[in-house]
């Protein structure tokens, strides 16, 4: 199925969950993540499944003014 | 003399020496941004959240910042929306273990005026949610009132639009804010230029400054942030000394008794 990870496309098996899309996709600590623009805690990583088309953002530390 | 160990800045029932708080960002180098933040003294940096592919963003970045020691406030910079600014706070806090936010809600794309309106929703949604808000807003009486009202221990108003580096644009709107909100933390926070920025609006009585561009934009990013570091304990130990008052006739300071020559011509 069709996601759109942080801005682009990509395709993945259905039923993968958002913690197994974030490792084939080498998100690497520390990070942060929504799905469609709602806050998915670390914990919640293992058991929330996304569905075709959904968006997932992974966020990571960066200079701040 | 005023003792200025004793004068600590207090944010939300925490205390720190230093009255500059400092960005992370526009540095020329990472070494340039580690030496400057370090010069100024600052024990607070500011700090964001950015997709995980985008330049920079990281564990490296993290690691320099988590080197210097200093307690991180994160940013919601560049949100447009309240759903915006909740979700990245709610990331923040996961991503660096605080649940201070400096609350940024951008409304207007030309000078990244923050949202008034939507920025109250943000921050009851927040501070209900356990966040401690420190919300960028700009220097209006009222809603700062309203923030107050809301449970904000801390207030930011601009002095002037971010990255323009024009200081207090309206030192009348500060003053007013610092005059009705005796008790509350107040922190200067975007707009500031050159040092004597920083030293006015302590001397307004402000409680600290928060800059980045005018320390990371300046030749010599380094030694900027020590003349700011200088400006706002000066700035701090002269609103705790009371300046005089201002006359707007000359008065001699010379004695004039004894003045040899008097009437003589």
């Amino acid at each position: 199925m069709k996601l759109i990870y942080n801005g682009q496309d990509i395709q993945v098996d259905g039923g993968l969950s958002l913690q197994q899309i974030l490792v084939s996709h080498g998100a690497t600590p520390p990070f942060a993540v929504a799905l469609n623009g709602q806050f998915v805690p670390a914990g919640l990583l293992p058991e929330t499944k996304p569905e075709s088309g959904d968006s997932i953002e992974v966020l990571s530390p960066i200079q701040g003014g | 003399m005023q003792d200025i160990t004793q004068d600590k800045l207090t944010i939300y029932g925490e205390h720190f020496d230093s009255r500059l708080l400092i960005g992370s960002a526009l540095y020329p180098s990472p070494q340039i941004m580690q030496d400057a933040i370090n010069s100024s003294g600052a024990d607070i940096v500011t700090v964001s959240l950015r997709r995980q592919n985008s330049v920079a963003a990281g564990e490296d970045f993290w690691q320099l910042i988590k080197d210097t020691g200093l307690r991180v406030l994160p940013n919601t910079a560049g949100c447009h929306s309240v759903k915006e600014v909740v979700t990245l706070a709610q990331m923040c806090r996961e991503v660096f273990q605080t649940d201070w936010i400096k609350l940024e809600l951008i409304g207007d794309e030309y000078n990244l005026q923050p949202d008034p309106i939507g920025l109250l929703d943000a921050t009851d949604i927040l501070l209900k949610d356990g966040f401690k808000v420190l919300p960028y807003c700009t220097d209006d009486l009222v809603l700062c009132q309203r923030l107050a009202d809301l449970g904000c221990e801390v207030l930011m108003p601009w002095g002037a639009p971010i990255g323009t580096g024009k200081g207090l644009i309206n030192p009348y709107n500060l003053k007013t804010i610092r005059e009705r909100l005796p008790e509350h933390t107040l922190i200067v926070d975007a707009g500031l230029g050159i040092p004597s920025h920083a030293c006015q609006a302590l001397e307004l009585g402000y409680d600290a400054v928060l800059l980045n561009s005018a320390v990371a934009g300046a030749g010599d990013p380094v030694a900027m942030a020590s003349a700011f570091a200088h400006a706002v304990t000066a700035g701090r130990l002269s609103y705790k000394a009371q300046a005089m008052p201002e006359k707007d006739v000359a008065a001699p300071s010379t004695p004039t008794m004894g003045m040899p020559f008097w009437h003589q011509n």
